[in-house]
């Protein structure tokens, strides 16, 4: 989305939140003050919103969010690097919500997503540690009375080796914190790196191996509540009946409070509340959305996607070239509806008092949740304190605050502490899920076998038009796009357009790999028919049409190496292959499965060749290669979320089906040295997955698989 | 009140008999390095050993716990194997969002308690009970390797 999203600044240009985004991008590098902390400690050095300084430390400051890609250990390698310290010696803290510091620059909301992190914070996190560093030296040279140049730092040791003084940061910082943030900024040379491009060990892994590190889910304290809650089974539904007596006579219980179209028991633990909750026996008006289905909506994608949208690209008159071309294919793409299921269930803790609220929650966007909770109960957004946590799993979920607003509603005349858990089962049905797609693809070959013209329809719900409306100009939605207007090859005659469609009853949202996801199995599985449908090698194919992409050739040479691409296969074997230039990064994925005796699809091995520009930790890069895949095979595979009378079918994680460590392939990946500037890679192994697979189903079966998941019996 | 020992400890309890074992830990105890997934014994993230034996605590209710000691997240690297686990998952960097690791490690310490050689095969079938949302099966799998003896 993010390519899209900046091709479009000049859709973007003269839109509130646009304007807000430059003003603030502008302002902040060249903002000079002094670098105290505004609020009473002047014994703090500050000099920008990352680096703080004083008797308990470094800290930095993480302007993204951990959900378990990563980013706290890249983000504090690139601060680290240029301020001389090992990773062992900085602590970290979660940025606080304030846009006016922590906006990522590519998103324009302090968020995390979009594989956005690492090319937001690149330039901006090195400069943050490099200006503390300059200060700190020339603040020690000061009170030494000898010239900045003349210093030395290592491991956060100031040096003045020609008189022998030495200080460490934490003694500097007070003198430091009187001087001016420095105008330039000279940063280091890759060839001076010391931290990046090396596998720094994970520093938020500690904690998580032996239970002590508290996520959300996790809050305590002495006298708390614990409150589960249900919600509308049907959207737009309202509690019409129950029985708050029989949850009252619950052992345990203390409270239950409610909402139109919610309620929540508060007991002393998590069990009586959910008994609680059972007790009510809470009937439902299902309201005007009872009687969608997933055929129903189903039917009137297919009738509105016969309409030309609004086009995104349109170039030398696809049609007409389809039309006169010697091979010509069409076809439909279905891709469903999808949970994000993160491991760790939606929850918050609330402790809303008359003047004030603190909230503590894992959250992908802080000033959306501290305004939520504003919002619920009347308070300004700066008497709301949140405190992000660590996030056990997102994929995109806690990029929506609606847990947070209903949990602010429910508890806004409760006094003391509660924590809301959703069960599985509530988060589950009411999830706000990836979007149904439905694309319609066609394309033509002349009689040599090359492409000549290509036209994609895709039609499905707009994220960005209710999460970002300032990002959805004139009927795109840029994300739904993405990797379908444009594609890593030659292409002389393209036509694409959108057709926005929102299905009733239905909210939808960010999901792993967001729209690259689903464009990539449908563009590379539908690339993969056309070279089988003019007799060529689905890699040679590939190749010829890579003439002006260098880099996306030589990972998809890569990979066709690494896989043996050529070799015939066993059996019963299968080989696919998906390529993608996406999230800034370039990956080429080769899978092999294998057809078992009983039918049944076994993966066997992932190969993921990747170019993401400059590495900050290459196990980090091999981390999210690895589990991307693997959460977009296990999607592509089991998972699709359905509706019966408005209500969503899958309840838990045995009717959503979640990839297991049998089912697991060997995943290899290789990476590609590069001095390009940082590409995203949290998004893209996922973005890899289904069209693989698809095209090696296809490679040992002849099946061709137009619609996800796999269904019983894809394969005989 | 009632006792029940976890990682060597005593604590007096007055919970009802069906109450699950996994609330008692996090919400009762506050030992919430043990985690709620799905309640239903279906991710795993909720194991840890009663008596030696690994079990999803989500369904494990009081009655059948008392008599028997109780090892859970916080206790199980005190045992030779429980630290091994840990300090291989650290070594190969198996973790990311790390939700499920405390189920994973519980399994895989009572894996390897019992076999302290597993091939891929023993591991599928010993591991296949939790899930990983963020897919470090990979790891997983390294890392129990790297322990065997």
């Amino acid at each position: 989305m993010i390519e899209n999203l900046v091709s479009r600044r000049n859709f973007l240009k003269g839109t509130a939140l646009a304007t807000a985004g430059l003003v603030l991008a502008v302002q902040l590098p060249d903002s000079v003050r002094r670098a105290v902390a505004a609020a009473g400690d002047q014994q703090s050095f500050v000099p920008n919103a990352f680096v703080k300084i004083d008797g308990d430390g470094i800290t930095l400051i993480m302007p993204h969010t951990e959900v378990g890609q990563g980013i706290y250990t890249s983000s504090a390698m690139l601060m680290a690097e240029e301020l001389e310290l090992d990773l062992d010696q900085v602590k970290v803290e979660a940025a606080p919500p304030d846009i006016s510091k922590y906006m990522d620059p590519i998103l324009y909301d302090q968020a995390t997503g979009g594989s956005t992190s690492t090319r937001s914070d690149w330039m901006r996190l090195r400069e943050a540690g490099a200006a503390a560093r300059i200060m700190l030296v020339e603040a020690a040279a000061e009170g030494w009375g000898v010239p900045p140049g003349e210093c030395r730092v290592a491991q956060g040791v100031i040096y003045h080796d020609t008189s022998g003084k030495k200080a460490p940061y934490v003694d500097i910082a007070p003198r430091a914190a009187s001087r001016q943030v420095p105008k330039e900024i000279k940063l280091k040379e890759p060839s001076q790196f010391r931290l990046i491009g090396t596998k720094a060990k994970r520093i938020d892994t500690p904690a998580k191996v032996n239970g002590s590190l508290i996520y959300g889910i996790d809050t305590r304290f002495p006298d708390m509540g614990y409150a589960t809650l249900v919600m509308a089974p049907v959207k737009g539904g309202r509690i019409a009946r129950m029985d708050e007596a029989a949850a009252k006579a619950v052992r345990g219980v203390r409270d239950i409070v409610r909402t139109d179209d919610a309620v929540a028991v508060i007991g002393d633990h998590m069990w009586a509340a959910k008994q609680g909750v059972d007790a009510l026996g809470v009937e439902w008006d299902h309201g005007p959305n009872s009687s969608v289905t997933n055929a129903s909506i189903v039917t009137e994608m297919d009738e509105v996607s016969m309409k030309q949208g609004v086009v995104v690209r349109d170039q030398n008159d696809a049609r007409s070239v389809i039309d006169k071309a010697a091979t010509k294919l069409d076809a439909i793409y279905h891709s469903p509806f999808l949970s994000h299921s993160p491991l760790e269930p939606l929850n918050c803790t609330l402790h809303i008092e008359n003047d004030k609220a603190e909230l503590w929650v894992g959250t992908q966007v802080p000033v959306r949740a501290q305004k939520a909770v504003a919002d619920a109960t009347g308070l300004s957004p700066e008497k709301v304190t949140v405190n992000n946590q660590l996030m056990g799993g997102a994929f995109g979920r806690r990029l929506d605050i609606d847990s947070i607003e209903i949990a602010a509603r429910l508890l806004k005349d409760i006094r003391y502490p509660v924590k809301v858990v959703w069960t599985r089962e509530q988060d589950m049905t009411h999830d706000f899920y990836r979007p149904y797609y439905y694309d319609r693809v066609a394309a033509g070959l002349d009689d040599s076998g090359r492409l000549v013209g290509r036209t994609h329809r895709v039609t499905g719900s707009s994220v960005f038009a209710r999460w970002a409306p300032a990002a959805f100009i004139n009927g795109v939605d840029p994300d739904a796009v993405d990797c379908a207007a444009e594609t890593p090859y030659d292409e002389d005659a393209v036509l694409a357009d959108y057709v926005r469609h929102e299905p009733a009853g239905v909210t939808t949202s960010w999901w792993r790999g967001v729209g690259a996801t689903h464009n990539l199995f449908v563009v590379e599985s539908f690339v993969d028919e056309m070279a089988h449908a003019t007799g060529q090698d689905p890699l040679e194919f590939r190749r010829r049409m890579l003439t002006k992409n260098p880099r996306g050739l030589a990972v998809l040479n890569l990979a066709a190496e690494k896989a043996g691409w050529g070799e015939k296969l066993p059996p019963g074997r299968g080989r696919g292959i998906s390529l993608q230039v996406a999230f800034g990064s370039y990956l080429a994925h080769i899978l092999d499965i294998e057809i078992t005796s009983r039918k049944q699809i076994k993966l066997v091995r992932s190969i993921l060749a990747v170019d993401c520009g400059i590495v900050i930790n290459p196990d980090t890069v091999r981390a999210q290669m690895e589990g991307g895949v693997l959460f977009g095979l296990g999607t592509a595979m089991f998972n699709e979320v359905t509706f019966t009378d408005g209500k969503v079918d899958q309840t838990n994680f045995d009717t959503y089906r979640i990839l297991r460590i049998n089912e697991a392939p060997k995943v290899e990946v290789y990476q590609v040295e590069s001095v390009e500037k940082p590409g995203g890679v949290g998004e893209a192994g996922t973005a890899a997955a289904a069209g693989a697979l698809a095209n090696a189903i296809f490679s040992a079966t002849g099946r061709r698989i137009r619609s996800l998941p796999l269904s019983q019996g894809a394969v005989k | 009140m009632k006792q029940v020992t976890i990682n060597g400890n005593v604590h007096d309890i007055d919970v009802p008999d069906d109450m699950p074992l996994l609330w008692v830990l996090r919400d009762v105890l506050g030992m919430t390095g043990t985690k709620y997934g799905c309640g239903i014994a279906q991710c795993g993230a909720c194991t840890v050993h009663l008596d030696g034996v690994a079990v999803r605590s989500c369904q494990t209710t009081m009655d059948s716990v008392y008599g028997q000691p109780v090892t859970t997240i916080e206790g199980v690297g005190d045992t030779p194997v429980g630290a091994k686990v840990q300090a291989a998952w650290l070594e190969k960097e198996v973790v990311q969002c790390g939700y499920c690791q405390s189920g994973q490690i519980m399994s895989a310490a009572a894996l390897l308690n019992e076999n302290s050689n597993p091939t891929d095969t023993d591991i599928d079938d010993a591991m296949a009970g939790n899930i990983c949302r963020c897919g470090t099966y990979v790891r997983i799998r390294e890392a129990i390797h790297s322990i065997a003896v």
